[in-house]
């Protein structure tokens, strides 16, 4: 099994832990991740603005996989979204794809309509698959509540990862989760949006969207969160002390990154899965396990 | 009432928009505002009534509205429409076409720019490359040219160049 990574523009300054334990896991799991240096922005930040670069920057990316003969996987949802919405678009109307392809062999550029794209979870799901997990558990994370939450563009626009989830029921993280020996929480308003993508636009409503969830989860007696996105991870995490503060309100919920459970599950050492980078304090979680 | 001017060609310009093709099958159910994250939060926020509005025609009111940059994008709304309008993707329709009047939210006014320069929304510093090879991760380039060309190629006309008031 081998993909281009995909790591984007958000990951490697607010989601570094995240980055760090899902190549420390693939690597545990014989999954080989190719980095590419000419990858640049997916677009993603620029379709609001301007739909047109927006796509002509996923393009490119897309044909840089290409050209290496690499099908992506990414560890931002917002890139696994944007790069498949473009991609299957692609393959599928061919008069766009002339259009972008006018404009990209300017770069010295062609898009053919090949590459496929998925989020890292969605790879572990799909290509490592539950069985294979399971049978790798060193540590089994028995006693550990654990919440999941899924990040929107992993789920939706559903289409366009072709029904792969259900995104009202979403199930493929949950189960990831359980196969570890952790018990999963449901808890009210579950696929309920982070509020990431709003923060600049209003902080207000942005982080009274995240604190609902804070609120939510924390009433089920969570131990700890676990979501995939970098940009959910930094309305939950990194932001959750000005949470607190704006909202008068006390969780210290950690929230952690899949790769980074699974990891301490296959038995990697936690400091080589970044948990030291969380902003609340894991120190707790871990000593439950046993660290 | 106050008279405000309408365009009726609104909303064929909406749908010749990337994002934008099927608002004209809206049947005003409400669906998308039920369950928006959003609207649970500020009320005020209201995608059916965004769409009611575009469909009536009142261009200015609608692109020069703060509303329409408020959706968080999480497609809840898309996923349950009966009628398959893609709300999220018409608000980016929206927004797009209020860009090109000048109404660019402040927030946005430099992102091209950014992202020609570096490559990624994100620089990623000297002191970031330092300590990803302390944890033995790959060294991000601080720059891609190909992007640089691409976006003067395309960005030079674009009025999501300019700063501006939204
Ligand atoms: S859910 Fe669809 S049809 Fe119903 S009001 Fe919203 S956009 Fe219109
Ligand atoms: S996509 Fe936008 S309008 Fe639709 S439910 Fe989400 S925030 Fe609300």
């Amino acid at each position: 099994m081998k993909y281009a990574l995909f790591v984007g523009c958000l990951a490697p300054v607010m989601g570094r832990q995240f980055e760090l334990s899902a190549r420390k896991v693939a690597e545990k799991l014989g999954l080989e991740l190719i980095d590419i240096e000419d990858f640049a922005c997916c677009g993603f930040p620029l379709r609001s603005v301007d739909e047109e670069t927006a796509l002509l920057l996923a393009t490119r990316d897309l044909c840089v996989a290409e050209g290496k003969n690499l099908d992506i996987c990414t560890i931002c949802t917002g890139c696994a979204s944007t790069l498949a919405e473009a991609g299957k678009e692609l393959s599928h109307d061919v008069g766009l794809r002339e259009k972008v392809n006018e404009k990209l062999q300017k770069i010295g550029r062609a898009y053919k309509g090949e590459v496929k794209v998925k989020h890292f979870v969605r790879v572990l799901y799909e290509d490592i698959g539950l069985k294979k997990i399971k049978d790798q558990v060193k540590n089994s994370l028995e006693g550990l509540k654990l919440a999941s939450h899924y990040g929107c563009h992993y789920l939706k626009p559903s289409d366009v990862f072709n029904e792969f989830e259900d995104p009202e029921v979403p199930k493929t993280l949950d189960q990831l989760i359980s196969v570890l020996g952790a018990e999963t929480v449901e808890y009210e308003e579950k696929i309920q949006c982070c509020g990431g993508v709003i923060l600049d636009i209003d902080d207000n409503i942005a982080l009274a969207m995240a604190q609902r969830k804070l609120e939510h989860v924390n009433a089920m007696g969570a131990d700890a969160m676990v979501l995939m996105c970098p940009l959910c991870g930094s309305m939950y995490d990194r932001n959750q002390r000005v949470i607190e503060r704006r909202f008068n309100a006390s969780y210290g919920l950690p929230v952690l990154f899949y790769t980074q459970i699974l990891g301490l599950a296959l038995g990697i050492d936690p400091r080589e899965l970044g948990l030291d980078m969380n902003r609340v304090k894991t120190s707790d979680l871990l000593s439950k396990l046993g660290f | 009432m106050v008279a405000t001017k309408l365009d009726p060609k609104f909303k064929d310009e909406v749908s010749k928009t990337r994002g934008g093709q099927n608002i004209k099958r809206c049947y005003q159910c409400g669906t998308c505002n039920v369950g928006c994250p959003v609207r649970e939060i500020e009320e005020k926020y209201n995608p059916r009534k965004i769409i009611r509005m575009t469909i009536l025609g009142m261009r200015e009111r609608v692109l020069s509205s703060e509303f329409i940059w408020l959706c968080s994008a999480c497609y809840t709304c898309s996923e349950r429409c009966p009628q398959d309008v893609r709300i999220a993707d018409v608000m980016n329709a929206l927004k797009n076409l209020a860009v090109k009047e000048g109404h660019v939210h402040s927030s946005f006014a430099k992102r091209l720019e950014v992202i020609e320069a570096n490559g990624r929304l994100f620089p990623v510093s000297q002191f970031d490359n330092a300590k990803r090879k302390e944890l033995g991760l790959p060294q991000i380039p601080p720059k891609n040219e190909e992007v640089q060309e691409l976006c003067k190629l395309v960005g030079s006309s674009k009025p999501s160049n300019v700063g501006g008031g939204g």
